[in-house]
């Protein structure tokens, strides 16, 4: 049963993908040189022409794009087009105190919301249905970004947004709420708090669900589908190609059609930087052939996956993405927010403290916890408990600002965290996914 | 006059205390009184010691996390009352009490308080403007 939004593209020969995808890569090669002086000199660099791309076959020889680039340019220096023509910003965290920003057309926001609408189609959502969003609304792209898929879709969208279970709760028997919009472990939450206010899941009017921001399994899956009588669909995307909806997940749950008549995807070592053929997992990179304010060039997105050109039972010729497998770096997602090691560190020495900390990551009745434990020191030190609680309190807020999700501090004693002769071990996860 | 306790930070893990205790054992450092402040996290054990600034070296050597703070030391008769009048005379003047703690004095008769206010100077001020007597360092080891 295909459910397309749009089985034109959905449902197209390999072949007409392929025209659409070489039109959109021409129009944005030539976007980027001429409008984005870091592209410009990027291509100079590497003796590449605009006219030198004519086909997708050709993406080989453009540069690959690191997030680090986002950050150098920081806040809008690899934006393609001028202030006027943008319509909307959003930005996610980045490795230090900075934000990752990223910028929209009028046009963009249409390819992203389609992509979003192709996901809430493919699981089941129709006109007719009610859309339920419990991804955080504001600068996150989540919740706004399943929120113009729904309202293009012509569904009834509810912008709940994330927290107050208990009105959820009240909200998915009240209104009505088809389908849930949500990370994974929000879910698993939700249906907790069904169960412990007797409420029977098969009484709702909810049948689906939409998940992702966060790593989650199989098993996750299949209690989310028992705990909330759904089927739970699986989405993908990050705020650097556009938001979610890059990747969507249809009832054969096999993989994720990627939506790549917008984001054209590319598998590579992430050592040799080669390509690698379907089927092998390695680095994920999205060409964004679609949109024009922040046009990203073979963007490196650190989540290992592989891909497969196969049609899919479910009709769509769109190219799956398999769950994402991991990242080449060492960013956590803890309750759907990216948090970065090097976030923590840089607090901690903002402080001006020692940079002797570990991270600990827990799931806890479902929901992900982090602890930072930081090791005693002179400076931290007090003879008052109500002193060493008021810094504890200082380095809680402090993080809880730059990272955007709270975490606890646990004191230690000093030099009983570990050291290592190498690249320190600042992350336990114990998170079994 | 301020009393020189010293302040010890003890992760809440079994054997902590006891690590501590031996290091001021080995060190032949003498206890007169002892206290323990606790959270759910960590301790904070407070001591007065015959040696203080040898204490502090011998467990910094050690690793430890420590530091010295000045407190008062009163000496109250041992009646009922005793404790109470003290009290009142820092209340009075509005000097709050951060924490206290009693051990026996080698004087019959009475016993010794050590008080951790804020303001040192006030409390004293306060203290023996209602015939509080205060002591020395050296009154606690003979």
């Amino acid at each position: 049963m295909c459910n397309c939004f749009n089985p034109e593209i959905e449902t197209a020969s390999r072949e007409y993908l392929r025209a659409v995808q070489s039109a959109g890569l021409i129009k944005m090669v030539y976007n980027c040189y001429n409008n984005v002086p870091f592209y410009k000199q990027k291509f100079d660099e590497a003796g590449i022409k605009p006219q030198d791309i004519r086909t997708v076959d050709d993406i080989g020889k453009l540069p690959f794009t690191v997030k680090q680039d986002l950050r150098d340019n920081y806040p809008f220096g690899l934006f393609a087009v001028p202030k006027e023509k943008l319509v909307r910003i959003h930005a996610s965290s980045g490795t230090t105190g900075k934000q990752t920003v990223v910028g929209y057309t009028a046009g963009d926001i249409k390819c992203w919301s389609e992509g979003a609408a192709r996901a809430i189609a493919a699981a089941g959502g129709t006109k007719s249905d009610t859309i339920h969003v419990s991804y955080g609304y504001g600068l996150f792209t989540g919740g706004l970004g399943l929120h113009y898929g729904a309202e293009m879709l012509g569904a009834v969208v509810i912008p709940v947004s994330s927290g107050n279970t208990a009105r959820q709760v009240q909200i998915l028997q009240d209104f009505g709420s088809n389908i849930l919009c949500c990370t994974p472990s929000y879910a698993m939450f939700i249906g907790e708090t069904l169960r412990e206010m007797g409420v029977d899941p098969k009484t709702l009017p909810l049948r689906a669900g939409i998940f992702g921001a966060e790593p989650w399994s199989e098993n996750m899956r299949k209690e989310i589908e028992k705990s909330l009588a759904i089927t739970a669909y699986d989405i993908y995307g990050l705020s650097e190609i556009a938001g979610p909806g890059v990747a969507y997940e249809c009832s054969e749950q096999a993989g994720m059609h990627i939506c790549e008549d917008f984001f054209y995807p590319e598998v590579i070592d992430p050592d040799t930087l080669e390509p690698l053929p379907d089927g092998t997992y390695g680095e994920l990179v999205f060409t964004c052939i679609g949109k024009e304010a922040l046009p990203l060039v073979r963007y490196r997105t650190r989540d290992i996956s592989a891909l497969s050109h196969e049609t899919c039972a479910c009709g769509r010729t769109l190219v799956r993405m398999q769950k994402p497998r991991g990242r080449t770096d060492d960013m956590l997602i803890i309750r759907g927010v990216n948090v970065f090691p090097s976030q923590v560190e840089h607090v901690i020495l903002s402080l001006g403290m020692e940079p002797n900390y570990q991270i600990v990551v827990e799931r806890v009745n479902n929901l992900d916890t982090m602890t930072v434990q930081i090791e005693m020191s002179e400076t931290l030190f007090s003879d008052s408990v109500r002193r060493i609680e008021e810094t504890e309190r200082k380095i809680c807020g402090a993080l809880q600002s730059t990272l955007g999700v709270s975490t606890a501090v646990h004191l230690v004693e000093p030099h009983t965290l570990p050291r290592s002769e190498g690249k320190a071990v600042r992350v336990i996860d114990k998170r079994k996914i | 006059m301020p009393i020189k306790q010293i302040s010890i930070f003890v992760e809440n893990k079994p054997g902590r205390l006891a690590l501590i205790t031996s290091i001021i054992a080995r060190h032949n450092i003498d206890i007169r009184a002892l206290s323990i402040a606790d959270t759910t996290d960590y301790g904070i054990l407070r001591l007065i010691v015959n040696n203080p600034d040898n204490a502090v070296s011998a467990l910094k050597d050690e690793g430890m996390t420590v530091s010295a703070t000045e407190v008062l030391g009163i000496a109250i008769p041992d009646v009922p009352g005793g404790f109470a009048s003290a009290i009142r005379a820092l209340s009075d003047a509005d000097i709050s009490v951060e924490y206290a703690y009693a051990f026996i004095s080698p004087e019959k008769g009475s016993a010794y308080v050590i008080i951790r206010v804020e303001d040192i100077e006030a409390a004293s001020k306060a203290l023996l403007g209602s015939g509080i007597k205060l002591i020395e360092q050296s009154e606690i080891f003979h």
